[in-house]
């Protein structure tokens, strides 16, 4: 064996390796970017070419007559709504199931921690006729409803953990000191759940945003009231015969650059907020 | 006394909207789709008729049931497989790959900034990324992939229009998003590792590969599995993906389709319920045995460590 590897020749490898997976990621994103600015001739001609100019009506044909505003503006509303419905109900229930002997405690928390297990697309049939009933279909507080609902299980589980590795001392002082057991919970044991609750909201906030079954599934019809998955997909399939593909890719950046800006800023949270998923 | 009646009305009233909520929307739907599997409804109908098993034998005898279960099949054997080893080289290179550097061992050069890039496609919607390569898969040369092949002289290839190349340009599309996760993943695991193995094992010779093969891997094999778990689940999924980007939605001819994309076909569009829901819970079998056959397997590894 040599006495050390041959650092020149390894990491000039490494490099090698590593750049095109990176040339992989930015390459479809940055050609995606640039047919933006195309127009039909050009998408339907040499793919590798550049557009002629920076035709930014493409961006503002998406915006309103592709809808795509809309479509971010329903995703925000609807995803706020559900985060924090999430978030409130999924930290109260798994607070109590953590910190709090009673009878059924066991049993409520493995129906919590169950769901888990089963596929969703077990319960979309069925789901869809419960929502209908009361008559949610089409709308963004149905929507909303059953985003927290198919949350709750991972958060509840995740919390629940958290919860139980908080010291009890602490809970015991605010309650000698005469703070009612939600005043305890909300003033003292969820602000030391904070890091807790911050992995699982950007766990949430991500997941809820990506979202394509269940918009699909509830609000099969009403494209005022559609989020932005349903939104592209959907122009993706009309762009064929609409003959508008500019609009399309304009659509697609619209989706995407917000996103990624996010996650730049905040990727050192949000790789760790998904992390939390596997780190269990 | 009052003290305890406090606290569990603190406790029914914390649990009341959360336990409901689920109940009626995540429990009572999953327990009405087993039931609704031995029915023959067509969602419409006042009449209900049970027709025991039949659902379940029709589906046994269904070739789309059995190209969606050869689509699952296979993306449990690729995409595990090929997203670990890219994700475990990747992530060797960006945390150990630089060598020892003064106290310890380093990453290559630059790795925070491919830590950022490669994570990036994780953080896109499955839908959207679906869209993003249907565009990109273009059949003629105004795709950008084809577009370089017709420059190099070769010809077009229609990616997902030809049955033997739309299933692999799926599980492509599906390596290329996930790895990035994995590269986070592991990288975490291998910041775990204590530094001194391989400082010991470096002062006794070992080259790199040596490292990654001896100590690296051994030593993750707990991420590894949660890995193996994850992108099995995944496995049983793909709808967003294969819905959007695949002919026809898992086609050409069936080729890429899946379970819950034929689930949601015969629900939605052919009011199929009973079969849809027979469907379902064929599905909720496959990844049952599934999660059960992995702990098996990890608990024996476990006992022979």
């Amino acid at each position: 064996m040599r006495d050390k590897p041959k650092p020149s020749v390894f990491s000039a490898l490494s490099h090698v390796a590593l750049i095109v997976w990176t040339l992989l990621i930015i390459l479809p994103l940055l050609w995606i970017f640039l047919a933006s600015f195309k127009n039909n001739t050009e998408i339907f001609g040499d793919a590798l070419q550049l557009p002629g100019a920076l035709r930014w009506d493409n961006w503002a044909r998406a915006l309103e007559k592709a809808n795509v505003g809309i479509y971010m503006v329903n995703t925000v509303v609807v995803v706020f709504f559900s985060t924090a419905g999430t978030m409130l109900f999924g930290s109260m229930a798994a607070y109590v199931l953590a910190r709090y002997r009673f009878p059924g405690n066991r049993l409520i928390y493995l129906l919590f921690v169950s769901g888990m297990a089963f596929p969703v697309f077990l319960a979309i049939g069925p789901l869809f006729f419960v929502v209908k009933q009361f008559g949610l279909l089409e709308s963004h507080v149905g929507l909303i409803v059953v985003y927290i609902a198919y949350s709750l299980p991972f958060t509840v589980f995740f919390l629940a953990a958290f919860f139980r590795t908080l010291p009890e001392a602490v809970a015991e002082a605010a309650r000698i000191d005469g703070a009612s057991h939600t005043r305890t919970f909300f003033q003292v044991m969820l602000p030391m759940a904070k890091p807790g609750m911050v992995s699982i909201t950007i766990f949430n906030v991500l997941g809820q945003w990506n979202q394509y079954l269940l918009p699909l599934a509830l609000v099969p019809s009403d494209r005022s009231k559609w989020v932005i998955t349903q939104g592209i997909a959907d122009i993706s399939t009309i762009a064929g015969y609409e003959a508008d593909w500019p609009a399309l890719f304009a659509a697609l950046n619209l989706a995407i650059i917000p996103v990624l800006i996010v996650y730049i800023v905040f990727q050192r949270q949000i790789q760790s907020g998904l992390g939390a998923g596997a780190l269990k | 006394m009052g003290e305890r009646l406090r606290k569990y009305g603190f406790v029914a009233g914390f649990l009341a909207v959360p336990v409901t909520l689920y109940v009626v929307f995540v429990i009572s739907p999953y327990i009405q789709a087993f039931q609704l599997s031995l029915t023959g409804w067509n969602g419409i109908s006042s009449v209900v008729t049970y027709v025991g098993l039949d659902n379940f034998a029709r589906l046994v005898r269904d070739e789309v049931f059995w190209q969606a279960l050869r689509t699952h099949g296979i993306t449990l054997l690729v995409l595990p497989l090929v997203t670990i080893a890219i994700a475990l080289v990747f992530a060797f290179l960006l945390n150990l790959g630089g060598g020892s550097r003064g106290a310890g061992m380093a990453g290559v050069g630059g790795s925070a900034f491919y830590k950022v890039v490669f994570f990036a496609p994780q953080v896109l919607a499955v839908a959207i990324v679906g869209v993003l390569w249907k565009q990109i898969y273009r059949p003629d040369e105004n795709g950008v992939i084809n577009g370089a092949l017709v420059k190099l002289g070769m010809e077009p290839v229609g990616w997902m229009s030809e049955p033997e190349t739309a299933l692999w340009a799926l599980l492509a599309v599906m390596v290329w998003q996930a790895v990035g996760f994995y590269v986070v993943l592991f990288s975490a695991g291998m910041a775990a590792i204590p530094k001194d193995y391989f400082e010991a094992a470096m002062l006794d010779g070992a080259g790199r590969v040596r490292l990654f093969f001896t100590i690296t891997l051994p030593l993750l094999r707990d991420t590894l599995q949660v890995a193996w778990v994850y992108l099995g689940i995944a496995a049983f999924d793909c709808f967003a993906l294969v819905n959007v980007l695949t002919v026809d939605a898992g086609g050409p001819d069936g080729a890429t389709t899946v379970l819950p994309v034929e689930i949601f076909k015969n629900f939605f569009s052919y009011s199929k319920v009973g079969y849809a829901s027979a469907m379902g819970v064929a599905l909720f079998f496959l990844t049952i045995t599934f999660a059960v056959l992995t702990l098996r397997v990890t608990r024996r590894e476990k006992i022979e460590l």
